[in-house]
């Protein structure tokens, strides 16, 4: 298999697929939807997260889960995976600058803080980061101007989506 | 190090010190504390024992580098390129030499923990209020006050450019910025005294940082008392690459390390400024590879059952390893006790192809992965490993410090002319 990963080639992607593009008033948004959003919480909160960070939001639904792509306006894209219960599993981004990860985070926020704060102090050396807890894997790496990563809850993939999904 | 202290002794300006890094190669013939500004000058300071000759003899455009176990004596580094950097308040003679400075391709600008700076530098503005910084890392933030200094690298300077002074404790830290995970803001966290960011790019951020409303993306914050709301920054008062500031060789760098073949504990090279500007920085035939607007080119990695090319790869000697995709798709385990790093059971003997970031030109690259258990275990009074390598899930190839080993890489900035091209651009 040879694929090509990159911002440019996910939004053609994501265009190719048949996808529903929404457009939602954030300032109805900002007053009625819960002020976390993100990881562990239910679909509704995808549109917190796309008031938060002032995007598009388009949605592609596969036979496993539903993604929920936010063009955000600094230009960094962060996608949503939903279950078929209606909860966020993972979500994973990519562009020049990193999304506001208590956001996409949620309550797996201060548990990430945490790990990451210990693992800059562990084996002294600047490099991606491998958060990997039994409840919570975070994965992130990039350097200035171009940062991806992916976050998800082990426990919560849906039946036959791997890891390898989330991208 | 030896020509930079050297060209130091010469300078007319009064320069108190830091003494701070190289303490590895110092810890025989001297205690020396973290912090302490020593007060004398910098060429008392020169006496530095060295296992290997520098790779180029002293020039005005040469800064030494050291990999060593850099400025936190409670744990060494593990592939970290150390330098020198001298700042002064803006048109004085007031300076001050910091060591200990990570060199870092992937970033911009330069920042210096505010614990190890002992002179006054003037606080930028905006509307009469203080600026400060929130830079976002892949693994936390740095957090502080921008100021302005004179930056002396060997023999260059660059006037009044806009530094980090990296300090948790300063104004008090905006949600925003702490949202992002980790606070990099001490010797601990960083691992060295400062950054010297000489990568692709002029500023730091650019001009999403100069735009207000939902597309700035929140580094660049004025602060009212304790308070701090994010502002548009005009681009000449970003934090800035250095080099662009020089009054010559400013196109870029070239960073020179011998071949390594075993782990060591000092490697000893050079930052060399300007690209084809001088006797000894001409390309020499070093293949041009672009990178796009977001500082990245192509890696391409082939197993015996999967091809994997990936467009978001990057050179950056602010890593500390070889750094790729996982161990789903390369079949190499990590580690049981550090998942950060990769633990085959025997050194693995891999190769990839870089492309410039449009597809041309390629080339193979030849590199190892060995059990990083192994490389720390046997060898614990190293700090150089060139088979040092780990996942990096899906952020790309990151050819980290190893691929300069052996390799003079050069890193032209965004729109300066070189021999070579407009940049930006890697040459290898």
């Amino acid at each position: 298999m040879r694929e090509r990963r990159g911002l440019q080639g996910r939004c053609g992607l994501a265009t190719r697929l048949s996808a529903i593009l929404l457009w939602v008033g954030t300032t109805i948004l900002v007053t009625t939807l819960p002020a976390f959003a993100g990881l562990g919480e239910d679909v509704i909160s995808v549109q917190a997260d796309q008031a938060h960070m002032q995007g598009a939001l388009r949605t592609t639904e596969t036979q496993a889960y539903t993604l929920q792509e936010i063009q955000g306006a600094t230009g960094t894209v962060v996608r949503e995976y939903v279950s078929p219960a209606g909860k966020v599993f993972a979500v994973a981004w990519q562009g020049p600058f990193p999304p506001d990860m208590k956001q996409i985070l949620a309550s797996y926020f201060s548990q990430y803080q945490q790990a990451a704060q210990a693992q800059a102090t562990a084996h002294k050396g600047r490099r991606p980061l491998m958060v990997q807890l039994p409840g919570l894997v975070v994965e992130a790496g990039g350097h200035m101007r171009s940062f991806a990563g992916r976050a998800y809850v082990p426990d919560m993939l849906p039946q036959g989506v791997s890891a390898e999904a989330i991208r | 190090m030896t020509g930079t202290r050297t060209s130091m002794s010469i300078r007319t300006r009064r320069v108190s010190t830091a003494r701070t890094a190289g303490i590895m190669t110092l810890v025989a013939g001297g205690v020396l504390l973290f912090g302490v500004g020593c007060g004398g000058s910098g060429s008392s300071s020169s006496t530095q024992t060295t296992t290997t000759p520098p790779a180029t003899t002293s020039s005005a455009n040469v800064l030494a580098i050291s990999v060593d176990a850099g400025p936190d004596t409670a744990e060494p580094y593990a592939n970290g390129a150390f330098a020198s950097v001298i700042v002064c308040t803006p048109g004085t003679t007031t300076c001050q030499t910091i060591d200990g400075v990570l060199v870092d391709t992937g970033s911009s600008g330069l920042r210096l923990l505010s614990s190890v700076l002992t002179i006054s530098l003037p606080q930028q503005t905006a509307n009469g209020n203080p600026v400060a910084e929130c830079l976002p890392f892949v693994s936390g933030y740095t957090w502080g006050p921008v100021q302005t200094a004179d930056v002396e690298l060997s023999g260059e300077t660059a006037n009044a450019v806009p530094i980090q002074v990296i300090n948790g404790s300063a104004f008090t830290v905006p949600s925003a910025c702490s949202n992002q995970g980790a606070a990099e803001n001490t010797l601990a966290d960083l691992g060295a005294n400062g950054i010297l960011g000489v990568g692709n790019f002029v500023q730091d951020c650019g001009d999403a940082c100069v735009s207000t409303g939902a597309s700035n993306p929140a580094l660049y914050y004025q602060c009212v008392s304790s308070n701090c709301t994010v502002i548009g920054e005009p681009l000449a008062q970003q934090v800035a690459n250095p080099v662009a500031s020089f009054a010559k060789d400013n196109n870029g760098v070239i960073i020179e390390l011998p071949a390594v073949s075993a782990p060591e504990a000092t490697l000893n090279g050079s930052l060399i400024f300007g690209i084809g500007t001088e006797s000894n920085n001409a390309l020499n035939g070093a293949t041009i590879y672009p990178v796009d607007d977001f500082g990245n080119f192509i890696t391409i990695f082939k197993t015996s059952s999967t091809t994997i090319t990936n467009s978001t790869s990057f050179i950056d000697s602010g890593s500390n390893g070889l750094y790729f995709f996982d161990s789903a798709q390369t079949g190499i385990p990590t580690c049981s006790d550090a998942n950060f790093f990769y633990c085959p059971s025997s050194t693995e003997n891999l190769s990839a192809t870089t492309e410039g970031a449009g597809g041309t030109p390629s080339s193979t690259i030849n590199f190892s992965v060995a059990n990083a258990d192994a490389l720390f275990n046997d060898n614990p009074t190293a700090n150089v490993f060139e088979d040092l390598a780990g996942p990096n899930s899906i952020s790309g190839f990151d050819w980290g410090l190893p691929f300069f080993y052996g390799r003079n890489v050069y890193t032209a900035i965004q729109g300066q002319t070189t021999p070579g091209g407009t940049g930006p651009y890697w040459a290898y």
